[in-house]
């Protein structure tokens, strides 16, 4: 009988499982092994490379779509672990099975139907190969090879003495008490050489007799421990084999499930196997017929320890066993994640936030919870407060944010920004590229006046000029003080968007003295021209300023924000709203590419000899 | 999960609709059932279901267990108003099966139908094949008559249409193979007619047991229908287990809590499946059986929440009623794979800490036994607890075998070698 892992064998992972290819490097690196155990990945949803490590090395795995891909690139490649989910491990198992070059595979999904399960089995057996499952974490050859996350953290691993061969041959039913094996046999004898946990249905492809005999076979192993379950008639072929003299070396079992006898009515398990199906299939009984045929059965689990460390010493005395010499094997670099975790490093963030976190259960604008944003009824202006401005803004502020959205929304499809978006989407561009066309003219020109209107009103008044001098000095520069002017509207025909501005700041904010500045030099420039009135720019961008000092912000503070772009973004949120209905619109219309008719166009290009 | 057995009814509508389809169109089964449970009266289901009032009725309860005959539990050639009579009397009330009380809560409603043959099948799964059992003389006296029970077995890899009946009339060897088939297709794992009768290739099943393999649902949600898996006869639910159950259902980690012993004094609170077996096992070998309050686990990675809930039930289950000779819970535990121990022991932690008063009122001792990642810190946390509170609480790590404290907290056994 062949034994199924060595130091160099080789597998196929099915499944993207990267956290148990990390685990098997690990293993290998340990266990001071030359090749990684793991030749590959294969990914039903993709193929390319992943990285892992190999001690603190990193090293490209190789990613297949299919297992015959992997395999033709992989001929060394023997065992295949496959984290395939119960629903498909059944196919891609049978696919496996009918490659000459893989001999044993592990199946680790729970909830395969039987049926499936034991053609699978039959299979098996009748290709000769082995396989470990389904329903396990797998097991694990101390020193040579770790299927998949068996063992657990690599302290376990190490404690354990898994990165070195022992001399016990352990088999068992449920994977999740392996590691408590492992852990009992290192401290009663020198360790494990194998331990395989068969997984717990009703049906495993392979049983426990099938490890017990290759154990058997196995010259490293001296003595066995197994470990049974309630439900199943496995164990009596470990009876029989025990009578047949098939089985020599000491062998040191125990079923679980003793318990079940007291349960007023039937309980099943967390395994599939785990029910007793009639007397014989009680703990009770096996554990009396395994007795009764040589094996050594303690009184409970309990007595596994003493009764491990009583073979182990008489082996020892005879001989049988030698003093392993024992090595401290590599240690694994820490990583990165963990050792921030248990502050061992440090290190300079690359990037800050101020303004929201994902990492816990739930998002937090400012600190506040989402839930709570949402429970509280509160707006997209407070919203806007927490995420720009970091406050909890008053009522009357985040209404006013409100207006001023919905007043800049849209402003009919020929200004620049709603031109560019309909011209692109009628180029049939998607929405996003649309969107990003039309707000890139937002600027000094288009929209842009907000930020200018803030800025200067700002400047002017806290430096105390007269509104007089503010408007002479502007002229005598010859800029145009930005947010004063409308193309159409005038003092007789005033804009009804800035009337409602100015209406509920004057109602609601408790100052307004930006504003006030601004209408100040509203009546100069009036005076000059009807149509230098305070436009909606100018007004919106004043009433911001008036705005962040009533909630509390210095000039200082103020100025900042106006620099970051902070007035200029109330325009950019608003209009993408009306930018985006033009782009909607054009859409569901389904028009035609525009092109500049050349009645539009003035040509007037140089002549040739003034070139 | 595993073999699940259905309800007679749910077996006999599925056998109904599919042994049409699995003999060619030979055989059938009208299917004439009817389930009466408590939300539903035998004269709403009568309007649906017109033979209910014009034929004679079989009635019995069905509830997964059997010798309903032997119990007086089976009422046959009945009116419609005896029928309803009878399922008016014995709606609700307990009655003893064997070891197991429980109410009677469901029952099967069905024509009864005069014959003279009585068959016997049983087809049940096994490692390496399906065993089929054939009897032509079936009935109530099948187990004193066994020597005529033929068997035959289809390996798994084969096909009943292989199979040799050299001794079988071709009629009954066509239902036999056509009933295979079914139990093949829809996942059976057990069915048992006994005894069934064929007149005219009607099939008429007399008493069913089978067993379905829960998780074969993916491929048969639509030939199994809404199919329902009830619990065992008897087994009822207190609140607080039916509060885990429930707290289960809802997260991807397990938890699972059943009451043995109210009054017992050893209550366990222990992480992992396999784990949690030994736990109980070693309780019971150790011969503190009686003395075991419950069975439980907490496993795959349940959040700090859902073990601090976990916990709490636990403890006010245990609170509930003082012992004289006091309380001992099991913290326990085997070496876990990645799951980290100290943050799974901060939610039993709350716990203890809210139920510090009641404890101590209680006289409970508590130990602990557990290994894994960051083991050390959760055992720390978990003696700063004792120092803290005024609790008896001894913590134990992998150098102490698992089940180990068992011993140590029901006997003081404290084997310093063994450490």
């Amino acid at each position: 009988m062949k034994q199924l892992f060595s130091k160099e064998s080789q597998s196929i992972i099915y499944g993207k499982q990267l956290k148990a290819v990390q685990r098997m490097l690990d293993f290998d690196y340990i266990s001071q092994r030359k090749i990684p155990s793991i030749a590959c990945i294969v990914d039903p949803n993709g193929s390319g490379i992943e990285t892992a490590f190999f001690g603190s090395k990193e090293i490209i795995i190789p990613v297949y779509n299919t297992i015959s891909d992997a395999v033709k690139h992989h001929p060394n490649a023997t065992i295949m672990i496959n984290f395939a989910s119960y629903r498909s491990a059944f196919e891609t198992t049978v696919q496996a099975l009918d490659i000459s070059t893989i001999d044993l595979i592990t199946v680790i999904a729970e909830g395969i139907p039987e049926r499936k399960e034991r053609i699978m089995r039959a299979l098996a057996k009748e290709k000769g190969k082995i396989i470990i499952g389904p329903a396990t974490v797998g097991g694990i050859v101390s020193g040579k090879f770790r299927i998949g996350n068996t063992g657990g953290s690599v302290e376990n691993l190490i404690a354990s003495k898994l990165y070195r061969s022992g001399s016990v041959g352990l088999v068992t039913k449920s994977g999740g008490l392996l590691n408590e094996m492992f852990n009992i046999i290192a401290r009663a004898a020198d360790g494990i050489n194998a331990g395989i946990a068969i997984g717990g249905d009703r049906y495993p492809c392979s049983s426990l007799i099938d490890h017990l005999l290759r154990h058997e076979e196995n010259e490293e192993i001296k003595f066995h421990v197994m470990l049974g379950e309630v439900g199943g008639k496995e164990e009596y072929k470990v009876v029989e084999a025990l009578k047949s003299r098939k089985i020599k070396k000491p062998l040191i079992a125990w079923v679980t499930g003793t318990c079940a006898k007291i349960f007023p009515t039937e309980v099943q398990f967390g395994h599939a196997g785990a029910r007793a199906g009639g007397e014989q299939e009680t703990a009770d009984a096996k554990n009396i017929a395994l007795k009764e045929a040589g094996a050594i059965v303690p009184d409970s689990f309990d007595g596994l320890f003493e009764k491990t460390k009583e073979v182990y010493d008489s082996l020892k005395s005879q001989h049988i066993i030698s003093e392993i010499e024992e090595f401290t094997p590599p240690e694994i670099p820490v990583d990165f994640k963990k050792a921030v975790e248990q502050s061992i490093i440090r290190y300079h963030k690359e990037f800050i936030t101020t303004i929201s976190d994902d990492r816990g259960e739930e998002v937090k604008y400012a600190g506040i919870p989402l839930s709570q944003i949402i429970e509280e009824g509160k707006s997209i202006g407070d919203v806007i407060g927490l995420l720009w401005l970091k406050k909890k803004l008053p009522e009357y502020a985040t209404k006013f944010i409100e207006l001023v959205i919905e007043i800049v929304a849209d402003h009919g499809p020929c200004v620049s920004g709603a031109h560019n978006a309909i011209v692109a989407a009628r180029a049939g561009k998607d929405l996003v590229s649309a969107l990003a066309s039309g707000m890139l003219t937002i600027g000094p020109r288009f929209g842009g006046a907000i930020d200018g209107a803030g800025h200067y009103f700002k400047w002017a008044k806290d430096s105390g000029l007269t509104p007089k001098k503010f408007a002479d000095e502007m002229k005598k520069k010859g800029i145009p003080v930005p947010g004063i002017g409308h193309r159409v509207k005038s003092i007789r025909n005033p804009d009804k968007r800035v009337e409602l501005l100015k209406n509920y700041a004057k109602t609601y904010f408790p100052k307004t003295e930006y504003l006030d500045y601004a209408l100040e030099v509203e009546k100069i420039t009036t005076a000059k021209k009807e149509n230098l009135i305070l436009n909606v720019d100018g007004c919106t961008g004043v009433l911001l300023v008036d705005l962040m000092k009533s909630i509390g912000f210095t000039n200082e503070e103020i100025e900042k924000r106006i620099n970051a772009g902070v007035l200029n973004a109330f325009f950019v949120v608003g209009r993408s709203i009306g930018i985006i209905g033009h782009i909607i619109d054009q859409k569901l219309l389904e028009t035609k590419l525009y092109r500049t008719p050349y009645e539009d166009v003035l040509y007037t290009l140089p002549r040739e000899e003034k070139l | 999960m595993a073999q699940r057995g259905i309800r007679e009814y749910t077996a006999k509508k599925l056998l109904s609709k599919y042994i049409n389809e699995y003999s060619s169109g030979k055989f059938q089964y009208k299917g004439e059932v009817a389930l009466i449970s408590p939300e539903t009266s035998i004269g709403t289901i009568a309007e649906k279901n017109s033979w209910i009032k014009e034929k004679r009725l079989v009635v019995k309860p069905d509830q997964l267990f059997g010798k309903r005959g032997k119990h007086n539990l089976v009422l046959l050639n009945a009116t419609y108003e005896e029928a309803k009579q009878w399922i008016n009397e014995k709606m609700g009330k307990v009655v003893k099966i064997g070891q197991t009380k429980g109410p009677l809560t469901h029952f099967l409603v069905e024509p009864f139908v005069p014959h003279t043959k009585e068959y016997y099948i049983a087809i049940k799964t096994e490692q390496d094949g399906d065993k089929i059992y054939f009897s032509e003389t079936g009935g109530v006296e099948i187990e004193e008559n066994w020597e005529n029970v033929k068997e035959y077995f289809v390996p798994v890899l084969e096909t009943i249409d292989t199979l040799n009946f050299s001794t079988v009339d071709e009629t009954i060897k066509e239902f036999i193979k056509a009933l295979y088939k079914l139990f093949a297709e829809l996942d059976f794992t057990y069915f048992e007619i006994n005894p069934f009768t064929i007149i005219n290739n009607e099939v008429i099943p007399l008493d069913l047991v089978a067993r379905l393999d829960d998780t074969a649902l993916f491929w048969n949600k639509d030939k199994w229908g809404d199919i329902e898996f009830p619990n065992p006869f008897g087994r009822t639910f207190t609140e607080k287990e039916q509060f885990i159950r429930d707290l289960d259902e809802k997260t991807g980690a397990s938890l699972k809590l059943t009451i043995l012993n109210p009054k017992g004094r050893v209550w366990q609170m222990v992480a992992g499946g396999g784990a949690s077996v030994v736990y109980a096992d070693t309780v019971i070998d150790l011969g503190y059986g009686k003395e075991l309050a419950s069975y439980g686990e907490y496993s795959g990675n349940p959040s700090e929440e859902e073990t601090y809930l976990y916990a709490k039930t636990l403890l006010e289950l245990m609170t509930r009623e003082k012992n004289p000779k006091g309380k001992i819970l099991i913290i326990g535990g085997g070496i876990a794979n990645f799951t980290d121990v100290a943050k799974t022991f901060k939610g039993i932690i709350r716990a203890i800490k809210e139920y510090k008063d009641k404890i101590k009122e209680n006289n409970v001792n508590i130990y602990v036994r557990r290994g894994g990642p960051n083991y050390k810190q959760g055992l720390a946390l978990m003696q700063n607890l004792g120092e803290e509170t005024g609790i008896p609480i001894e913590v134990y790590g992998p150098e102490l075998s698992m089940t180990r404290i068992v011993g140590i907290a029901l006997k003081g056994e404290r084997d310093e070698t063994a450490i």
